[in-house]
């Protein structure tokens, strides 16, 4: 993994980054799983909401900040929105 | 079927599927080693080539341009797609976004989520213009600072009423934008073609110094026109969703 460590001002060791990211790695998979597992949707959509944000914070580990903006806005933010609305619409009882 | 004739299915066919992805991820290149020619190669000349730092801009708004245009119309279309099954329908009609019975209050927004949508929105439009017109000094671009800039109207719905949300984002108004920022994209790679050169062709002066905001040529400008386009789609999608919980049949 030591070809990761680019040289800027900022530099992070090597070591520090792999731990970085396997711990990011993880958090995602258990962010994953635990959207899968929750079954009440609006508690669904609070975790799938965190799990964007975790996944954002992967991308910025990994040296992809441009991908990290665009997950940060979609899956914390835009599709939780979308997801709320619509259970909105389905639970409304129709009169 | 019996369950115990499907549990064996499954098993066999999972096991499968497991040896499958054991033997696909055997093949992969190592961990951080890239091993195809395009990435050390756009590393090594991006930036003299465009006068873009922003790298991954250069590459989706003017080397690989084309294909961004297709991602582009692919929101185009959703968002179209969203209006068009989500339209009223016959025996549907919109109900007031206030509470219909006179004596009962509708549940009013809480202050602390008030004040923190309120709070909010203005940076939230600052930055969203910030990243769609920063695309060719740093790593954003027109689809971040679209999306931000769509949240800023969610902010505006979640401090306020429905009402004020489609004050600030009439449906007309978002129509037209998202026209203009997607056939802006088109009409920036035809002009192009105009000039005898290849669509999409970055055809406007560079600018002398790298990463500086008004360097990079069409790459800026068609950033830009995504911007656009995306908090315009995104805020359609979203103001079609709203309007649905709105709507009740007769």
């Amino acid at each position: 993994m030591s070809t990761l460590a680019v040289h800027t001002p900022y530099t992070v060791p090597v070591g520090m980054m792999d731990a970085l990211q396997v711990t990011l790695l993880v958090l995602v998979a258990a962010g994953a799983t635990a959207v899968v597992l929750i079954r009440a949707p609006v508690r669904q959509v609070l975790m799938l909401s965190t799990y964007g944000v975790l996944l954002a914070v992967l991308f910025l580990a990994f040296q992809a900040p441009d991908v990290t903006l665009s997950e940060l806005t979609v899956g914390a933010v835009v599709l939780p929105v979308v997801i709320l609305l619509t259970l909105a619409k389905v639970r409304k009882p129709e009169q | 079927m019996t369950p115990r004739q499907r549990r064996w299915i499954f098993l066999i066919a999972g096991a499968g599927l497991a040896a499958f992805y054991l033997w696909g991820l055997s093949g992969l290149p190592g961990f951080g080693h890239y091993p195809g020619p395009y990435g050390p190669a756009i590393l090594r000349i991006a930036v003299a080539q465009t006068n873009a730092t922003g790298v991954v801009s250069a590459i989706n708004f003017d080397y690989r341009g084309f294909d961004t245009v297709g991602e582009e119309f692919i929101l185009f279309v959703a968002a179209m797609g969203v209006a068009t099954v989500l339209r009223p329908l016959r025996g549907e009609r919109e109900r007031p976004a206030l509470d219909e019975a006179a004596d009962r209050d509708a549940p009013p927004t809480s202050s602390a989520v008030r004040m923190v949508a309120l709070l909010f929105t203005g940076p939230v439009v600052l930055a969203g213009w910030w990243l769609a017109s920063h695309a060719q000094t740093n790593p954003s671009g027109g689809f971040q600072g679209g999306i931000l800039l769509a949240t800023a109207f969610i902010l505006i719905y979640l401090s306020g009423e429905f009402l004020v949300f489609e004050r600030f984002s009439p449906a007309d108004l978002t129509d037209v934008a998202e026209a203009v920022g997607a056939g802006g994209f088109v009409a920036i790679g035809l002009a192009a073609i105009a000039m005898n050169l290849p669509y999409l062709d970055n055809y406007l002066p560079l600018g002398t110094i790298p990463g500086a905001v008004s360097s990079s040529g069409t790459i800026a400008l068609i950033s830009f026109f995504v911007g656009i386009e995306v908090a315009a789609a995104f805020t359609a999608i979203v103001g079609e969703l709203l309007d649905q919980t709105l709507l009740r049949s007769a």
